[in-house]
């Protein structure tokens, strides 16, 4: 790290020792599994730039911007509206909640059988290890799932201002009454945060600065049903992960220019992995930084990842908000409509996942999917059954995996992993 | 032309060496705390045109040895249809894992179940529960059908299950009836893995558990299809292995 971030984050009370062991396991595991790949695209010496300022310059950012007046607001979910936080002119980032980081901590406060994503929150803020965390004048928690919601109400009493937004649980006109409700709700909570009055106008020029990241990411979606795959399955991770902490302009061009370089490698026919490699969609739980764990060991297993279906990635990212219309009203009612698409498996009953990762998998050419649960999400878990089931009625295969952040069911996960690959385009067997 | 296939397991390592579509060889070794070792005596002396890894450590022999690998679901697969071409789902119950496989008509894997993380209802946790009722596993097996009843065992974690064996004792339980209800509790384990497979005619049971007669009169009674055991059951994957070597001579 060029700079010295040090004094910034000693004022953030972040604790420098942990902080600094934190940084040298995600350097370590950023070599491992993001540099060692082949044929990466050059473009994905942006990500790696931006990586490597994570912890740095992007929170030097952040606080040069509060330093003017301007406000943080961290979320841990995609149903929190990243176009009324731009429309503010505050700024919006996901919080740190993907590694085994302070789960001793975390276990004080929670039962040990809570998902990962959960205790990893808390152990990064119990551990003071997060400078997002550490930035944000105002946290907002949802209530997507029981682990969410209650923890939420211990997280207050460590993080200042959470803010809980309400998530319904069906998508009935009541519901989506409830919804819209919320969402106006919010949108008052983040001007009171802010002093600065949501117009039409504001709201219009931060649905569009979305909307323009989201198509750049559609866009790299669609390049990834190329076969030969132009870019590997973690890179278009990073890249989604990246998404939830980068300014979404400087991010937007970026990607946008990643993809004009994955359009001239399709032109050429060249790829990461030959013509004809097993390809994987991946279909579960959001897969958070520094949790690369499962694709590392898909991608090290012969395969290609060609789609994530997940709230870190196509789940979260689908569908635009309508820039049509010009008052408030109208812009919000857009805006509710978009968000209230996203099919989380919080939500009863939720076909609409289903189809679409029968969609995806189908556009993406998958020759499977492998599902992915945090251990202990029931959402997810549970919802693989039926998930598995009409997946079966269109031919396409399905391994449930069901695990957490620890390195110690690796070995079994790659058995599984390979043995799944291994299916794939069997000849009959001849004796 | 010779095949050989070598199974890397967490208790075992086995080998088979395939020659013209005839098993020629097979032994079984310890693992042992350095199983490369064991694996370069155990291949000394033979000769063979190719060589195939499987098993847990395959990776680890592979780096050795630079030999291509395939899964033990694939392994196991493949090994069944050599001893039983009609087979249509296969058990293997080995020292540190439980796996099924479904086949399809054509013999390919439509499905598989593996447990995951820890030993509960393997051959590693039969042998604890065989040891702490002072069985050799050889007996275990026996003495367990001559019980009048079983005793019920309700927890499958190895720790906890040899706490409870020991309670049962303590509590006047007869021997033989406890070492039946761990053969019961092992068996509804692996019928839970066979359950999630669907339908299927006939069952191939490999492993080092398929030994034992009375996990073999359990699964033929609560299954009601044919249960078929190999003469060497422990050599089935790398019997596997040595016919994916056959496969890549023939191509």
């Amino acid at each position: 790290m060029a700079a010295d971030y040090r004094p910034m984050w000693t004022e953030l009370g972040m604790d420098l020792k942990a902080h600094d062991a934190l940084l040298d396991a995600l350097g370590k595991a950023y070599q491992d599994v993001f540099l060692s790949q082949k044929v990466r695209p050059e473009g994905m010496s942006y990500l790696d730039f931006v990586m490597s300022e994570v912890h740095g310059l992007r929170i030097k950012e952040l606080n040069d911007a509060r330093a003017t007046g301007r406000k943080v607001v961290g979320t841990f979910c995609v149903f929190v509206p990243e176009e009324i936080v731009l429309a503010a002119d505050a700024i919006c980032v996901g919080l740190c909640a993907g590694a085994e980081f302070g789960f001793e901590e975390a276990e004080k406060l929670l039962p040990r059988n809570t998902c990962g994503l959960i205790k990893s929150a808390f152990g990064f803020k119990l551990t003071k290890v997060c400078p997002y965390t550490q930035s944000s004048d105002m946290v907002v928690g949802e209530t997507t799932c029981d682990g969410k919601k209650k923890a939420y109400e211990i997280f207050k009493d460590i993080q200042p201002n959470v803010y809980i937004m309400e998530i319904p649980q069906m998508k009935n006109t009541a519901d989506r009454q409830l919804f819209a409700s919320e969402y106006w709700r919010f949108k008052e909570a983040v001007e009171k945060l802010t002093g600065v009055t949501i117009t039409a106008e504001r709201l219009k020029k931060a649905i569009i600065t979305v909307n323009n990241k989201r198509k750049a990411l559609h866009r790299l979606a669609l390049l990834r049903a190329t076969d030969p795959a132009p870019i590997s399955g973690l890179d278009s991770l990073l890249i989604n992960q990246v998404a939830f902490y980068d300014d979404p302009v400087r991010f937007t061009g970026a990607i946008n220019k990643i993809c004009d370089e994955l359009e001239g490698r399709i032109k050429q026919n060249s790829g990461v992995a030959p013509k004809h490699t097993p390809r994987v969609l991946i279909s579960g739980c959001p897969m958070s930084v520094p949790n690369w764990k499962l694709p590392l060991v898909i991608e090290t297993s012969g395969a290609v990842i060609v789609g994530e279906e997940s709230c870190v990635g196509e789940r979260g990212q689908r569908n635009l908000v309508d820039e049509k219309p010009h008052t408030i009203e109208g812009e919000m009612e857009a805006l509710i409509d978009r968000y209230f698409k996203i099919d989380c498996a919080v939500f009863t009953p939720n076909q609409d996942r289903t189809d679409h990762i029968i969609s995806m998998a189908k556009e993406y050419k998958a020759d499977g999917v492998i599902h992915y649960a945090l251990q202990f999400c029931s959402p997810y878990t549970v919802e693989s059954y039926l998930v598995e089931k009409e997946l079966a009625k269109h031919g396409i295969p399905m391994l449930k995996i069901e695990t957490d952040y620890s390195m110690e069911d690796v070995g079994q996960l790659k058995t599984r992993i390979e043995a799944f690959i291994e299916t794939f385009r069997q000849p009959a067997w001849s004796h | 032309m010779v095949s050989l296939g070598i199974d890397i397991g967490s208790r075992t390592i086995k080998v088979a060496v395939l020659e013209d579509g005839h098993l020629k060889f097979s032994h079984v070794s310890d693992s042992s705390y350095d199983p490369m070792a064991i694996a370069h005596k155990l291949l000394e002396g033979l000769e063979y045109d190719s060589i195939t890894a499987t098993g847990y450590g395959r990776h680890n022999f592979k780096a050795h040895f630079d030999c291509p690998v395939i899964s033990e679901i694939k392994a196991f697969g493949q090994g069944a249809l050599f001893f039983f071409p009609e087979t249509a789902a296969i058990l293997d119950i080995g020292g540190q894992d439980t796996k099924t496989i479904l086949l399809d008509a054509s013999g390919r894997v439509s499905k598989f179940e593996m447990n995951d993380r820890c030993a509960a209802g393997t051959g590693r946790f039969m042998e604890i529960m065989a040891n702490a009722l002072h069985y050799t596993m050889t007996e275990f097996g026996k003495v367990a059908r001559t019980a009048k009843s079983a005793e019920k065992i309700s927890s499958m974690c190895t720790v906890f299950a040899e706490s409870e064996v020991v309670s049962l004792i303590n509590s006047g339980a007869d021997r033989e009836g406890v070492a039946l209800g761990i053969h019961e509790a092992i068996a509804s384990r692996a019928l839970t893995m066979l359950g999630k497979l669907g339908d299927f005619k006939n069952l191939v049971f490999a492993g080092g558990v398929a030994y034992n007669p009375c996990m073999r009169q359990i699964l033929a009674e609560r299954l009601g299809i044919p249960i078929l055991v190999p003469v060497d059951p422990q050599i089935v994957g790398a019997v596997g292995a040595a016919l994916e070597g056959v496969g890549r001579l023939a191509s």
